[in-house]
């Protein structure tokens, strides 16, 4: 599943590379756009990593209610796996143990972030994803005002692309929560990343507001590579929940182009 | 325009020319160091210490590579985000380090140094590891080789793409990239400041 993800670029993703370039209008960013596809196929068929950050891999385990897991812990049994797959996937090893001191884990490329969500039903469903360092950096939280509103809402999103600029790898897929308490909300924005690139919200105000917030992030400027160009996005993705009257969260978490996600169901 | 050849360690007269914007491919010998190798590098040069080689004319290439494969030169070797080395890098730059491969911004004081020194900054495409890494065509461990993808590694590279982003007199071509193609009419720079504290 990790050697998966990191070989083999999304399908939805390739398609966006594609149609971005039949749209982008800047020569540096189509050549930018060109190399992103020649490269893909190149990690696809010789089953090398796409990018040197092959990440931290970040998990969403669906558990079925009435699904029994035996023999162990669950999150023992995905490291385990996470060691192994980018160990013998010649995938790079980036994660400390220590966040001040810095020391090296030990556990190849472990311990991998584990969310679990209990559903109904008996499936298991392990959903991954291989998660860049530079997007990771330039993601941001910020808790507005209700008063903001939605005009408040949309500046700060543009203003978190406008402020990663290059630094993020775009094209960006631009993942978004509103709502929440704040650290569900910067779970939503992760979670939004998982939908697959074209996939719109089920709520049709949120889908227009995806729609919009696209057009606008395509309309900075920034381009592929952050050397100008109209393809800065290639999706923007909003999950909203819930929140309390004093509250509106937002946060904005950055995927780079190589957004690599892979689902399991048991 | 088509791309220019610039040749590693690069000469003053091919430093000179090069403009922001300028798409290059480039070959000859660079060095690469990341985050833990610059740290060393600083705490070296705190102490009085020489650097693990001479950085004078050199170009340093941002990147952590994965580890190879057997019968590969290297793994994937594209781009690391330099502004993280931005805290170490007018020392380097007042020591004669020429040209530097990364992604991303970089800080004033980086510019302001660059300008002084006369250097070149120039951007590989991030997350284009497995294509740049053909480029490659040699790789070995110059020092710290216990930090393993984030040693410093002396690289053969032939016909290597990147982009100027800086040149020698601070044009940057990140902000000049970007505004032909900005359409959109709301001030970007000022969208934070028009939500309430």
């Amino acid at each position: 599943m990790c050697r998966e993800a990191n070989f083999e670029l999304g399908q939805d993703v390739v398609e966006a590379f594609q149609s971005a370039l039949k749209k982008e209008t800047s020569e540096t960013g189509k050549d930018i756009l060109e190399q992103l596809i020649l490269n893909a196929d190149i990690a696809r068929s010789e089953r090398v990593p796409m990018c040197q950050d092959t990440g931290v891999s970040v998990f969403i385990v669906e558990v079925g209610q009435d699904c029994h897991i035996a023999g162990g812990s669950i999150y023992d049994a995905i490291n385990e796996g996470v060691k192994k797959g980018y160990e013998e996937g010649y995938l790079r090893h980036s994660i400390v143990d220590h966040p001040i001191t810095r020391e090296k884990s030990k556990g190849y490329n472990t311990p991998s972030i584990i969310h679990i969500e209990l559903v109904p039903g008996d499936e298991l469903v392990i959903h991954m994803s291989a998660k860049g360092g530079g997007s990771e950096n330039m993601s941001a939280l910020k808790m507005l005002k209700p008063a903001d509103g939605l005009e408040g809402i949309k500046d700060y999103i543009l203003s978190i692309v406008a402020q990663a600029g290059p630094n993020a790898c775009p094209p960006l897929v631009v993942g978004v929560g509103i709502g929440g308490n704040f650290e569900r909300c910067a779970y939503l924005a992760k979670k939004s990343l998982f939908r697959p690139i074209g996939h719109r919200s089920d709520r049709p105000e949120i889908s227009e507001l995806e729609t919009e917030l696209m057009e606008k992030i395509n309309q900075l400027g920034i381009g592929p590579q952050g050397m100008g160009g109209n393809t800065t996005a290639l999706d923007v993705k909003i999950e909203i929940e819930p929140c309390h009257i004093a509250a509106l969260p937002v946060a904005v978490n950055l995927n780079c182009h190589a957004s690599r996600h892979k689902e399991v169901r048991i | 325009m088509p791309a220019l050849h610039i040749t590693n360690p690069i000469s003053e007269q091919d430093l000179l020319k090069l403009r922001a914007g300028d798409r290059v491919l480039l070959n000859g010998t660079i060095y690469t160091a990341r985050d833990a190798a610059h740290k060393r590098m600083a705490e070296s040069l705190q102490k009085g210490e020489a650097l693990p080689f001479d950085i004078a004319g050199q170009t340093i290439y941002y990147v952590g590579p994965t580890p190879a494969k057997p019968g590969q030169v290297i793994g994937s070797a594209g781009p690391t985000t330099s502004g993280r080395m931005d805290k170490y890098t007018p020392a380097l730059l007042d020591l004669g380090l020429k040209g530097m491969i990364g992604k991303g911004y970089r800080s004033e004081e980086v510019i302001e140094s660059m300008k002084k020194n006369q250097a070149v900054y120039f951007a590989a495409i991030g997350g284009s590891g497995a294509l740049i890494a053909k480029s490659i065509k040699s790789m070995e461990v110059m020092a710290y080789g216990d930090l393993g993808p984030e040693a410093i590694y002396k690289l053969t590279i032939k016909d290597f793409p990147a982009v100027v982003i800086i040149d020698s007199e601070g044009n940057d071509w990140y902000k000049i990239g970007k505004q032909q193609f900005q359409e959109q009419t709301r001030n970007v720079e000022k969208f934070s400041s028009r939500i309430s504290e």
